[in-house]
């Protein structure tokens, strides 16, 4: 309430300003004529002898705000963190399980825990040895490190391998989780999920209609990546390796299709069992490619 | 005083909704209306939020300072988005995930510093929750009204469920893409805020 309010008693004009003018613009009456209105809320602060304007007492004001907000903030993060960590922990999971067809899972903590045998890192060869850290639930950093993850899952006495993967759609990141059988080429399931795609366009690459299109499909053909993700309409049905897009979502579609093309390249010596052909079995150890010696953890 | 508590709920809602009169949150309702389910929930939060934002403000209407007052509603506005981000994040991680970043956009939302603005700093406390929540549900309506609309053509579907049967489209029905599209959102307000006009004569500018 930096200005004075004057309103004409003869016409009601209000002027805003530190003195009532000489003269009302609208009705010529002289200065007289004016009266200040007080108003109710510039009134209230006064009465209780502090100036809410003077600047000592906004910048107090400013700072012990954000004293206040900082605390209460850190106070709201810290006592959280533990369920949020627990729950993205927890949906991260059901995301692996999601890929293998074992999707809205009421106890994904114990499903999680009778289905994956092992989280396992491929090595160079393309053997695998059992993953020694905690739960990990960034797989994009995990991979970028050069740290690949294998999950190896028992569905039904049947062996299966689950590999994270990571990419960018159109407008922000997609991720998802490919399931392959025991060959290690035909895909078993797939999930995939989205941070911002288009709802109804992009977004629908998180929904099963599209997922269902993956599995009994062949990922490696000639040691290197064959599956590939096509504008919608465009894939040979007879095609072993082709598969639909979702209709009006190309950019979406073509992001699959280079996050699965990136992550499972990374993984060709896992996929083709490049240990096998390279013979390191002969030399005493004939079970490589059987089981990788992958301790089981039940 | 009863009477200006009920008016304070009532108004926004129809005869000065905040997306139809005073086209505010405009932007949001371009972002979240192409499903019921998102709009639904978006429209739920911001009628949280602009509630606890309002009676929050109101009580400390007195002592803010003149001159940082539109700091202090965005410092109040920012707080409490982040403080139910967490809450969701950790006991409904559900719906933290189907909202994702439209949590953050909530703060963005013009609605809440207009109401800030415009009541909770002349008003006390249970008239500007009432003002809250009646401009929180004025704008619910809205985008339950274009989300409807949009996922009923666009998709076919509502809530999800496919609703136009299969032998449509075998008859050669199609799902109309631009409603999709943020651009057809904005004409459904348009057409919305004409109808709404339309009804109320004492808006119409000539």
């Amino acid at each position: 309430m930096a200005t004075k309010k004057f309103r004409c008693k003869v016409c009601g004009y209000v002027h805003e300003g530190d003195k009532a003018p000489e003269k009302c613009p609208m009705c010529q009456a002289p200065q007289s004529e004016f009266e200040e209105i007080v108003e109710e809320g510039a009134a209230a602060p006064a009465k209780k002898g502090l100036n809410t304007n003077s600047n000592v007492y906004t910048i107090l004001y400013a700072a012990v705000m954000v004293v206040i907000v900082a605390f209460l903030l850190v106070f709201v993060s810290q006592t959280l963190k533990e369920r949020q960590t627990a729950n993205v922990i927890n949906d991260t999971k059901q995301q692996i399980l999601s890929a293998l067809n074992l999707r809205d899972q009421a106890d994904v903590a114990a499903t999680y825990e009778k289905v994956i045998k092992a989280d396992a890192l491929m090595q160079p060869n393309g053997k695998l040895a059992e993953y020694e850290g905690e739960f990990n639930t960034s797989y994009k950093s995990e991979f970028d490190n050069g740290n690949f993850h294998v999950f190896v899952a028992d569905v039904d006495g049947e062996r299966k391998f689950v590999i994270p993967m990571n990419g960018l759609g159109l407008w922000g990141t997609i991720w998802g989780y490919i399931a392959l059988n025991e060959d290690r080429t035909t895909v078993y399931g797939v999930y995939f999920s989205h941070s911002s795609e288009t709802p109804g366009l992009g977004g629908e690459i998180a929904g099963t209609k599209f997922q269902d299109r993956f599995p009994g499909k062949s990922v490696v053909e000639n040691d290197e990546v064959a599956l590939k993700v096509v504008k919608y309409g465009k894939a040979d049905q007879s095609s072993q390796y082709e598969i639909d897009g979702v209709t009006g979502a190309t950019i979406t579609s073509t992001g699959v299709n280079t996050m699965i093309n990136k992550v499972l390249s990374a993984y060709i010596p896992f996929l083709t069992k490049q240990c096998c052909k390279e013979g390191a079995c002969e030399e005493g150890n004939e079970e490589c490619c059987e089981e990788h010696n992958v301790e089981s953890n039940d | 005083m009863a009477n200006k508590n009920s008016e304070a709920l009532k108004q926004p809602m129809w005869a000065n909704n905040p997306v139809l009169v005073q086209i505010l949150g405009i932007c949001s309702a371009l972002a979240v209306t192409a499903q019921l389910k998102p709009a639904i929930v978006m429209g739920l939060s911001v009628t949280v939020i602009v509630a606890m934002a309002n009676v929050i403000i109101s009580l400390l209407r007195n002592t803010i300072p003149n001159r940082i007052r539109i700091i202090i509603q965005l410092v109040v506005v920012a707080a409490l988005v982040t403080i139910v981000s967490e809450i969701l994040k950790a006991f409904a991680y559900d719906v933290s995930v189907q909202l994702s970043v439209y949590v953050g956009l909530i703060i963005t939302n013009c609605i809440l510093m207009g109401r800030l603005e415009a009541f909770a700093m002349q008003n006390g406390p249970w008239a500007s929750f009432l003002d809250g929540i009646g401009n929180g549900l004025g704008y619910a309506a809205i985008l339950i009204v274009v989300a409807f609309v949009r996922e009923l053509f666009g998709s076919g579907t509502l809530f999800g469920f496919q609703v136009i049967p299969q032998c449509f489209y075998e008859a050669g029905y199609l799902n109309n893409g631009l409603m999709i599209m943020p651009p057809m959102a904005l004409v459904l307000v348009g057409c919305v805020i004409w109808f709404h006009r339309a009804k109320n004569k004492d808006l119409q500018e000539n």
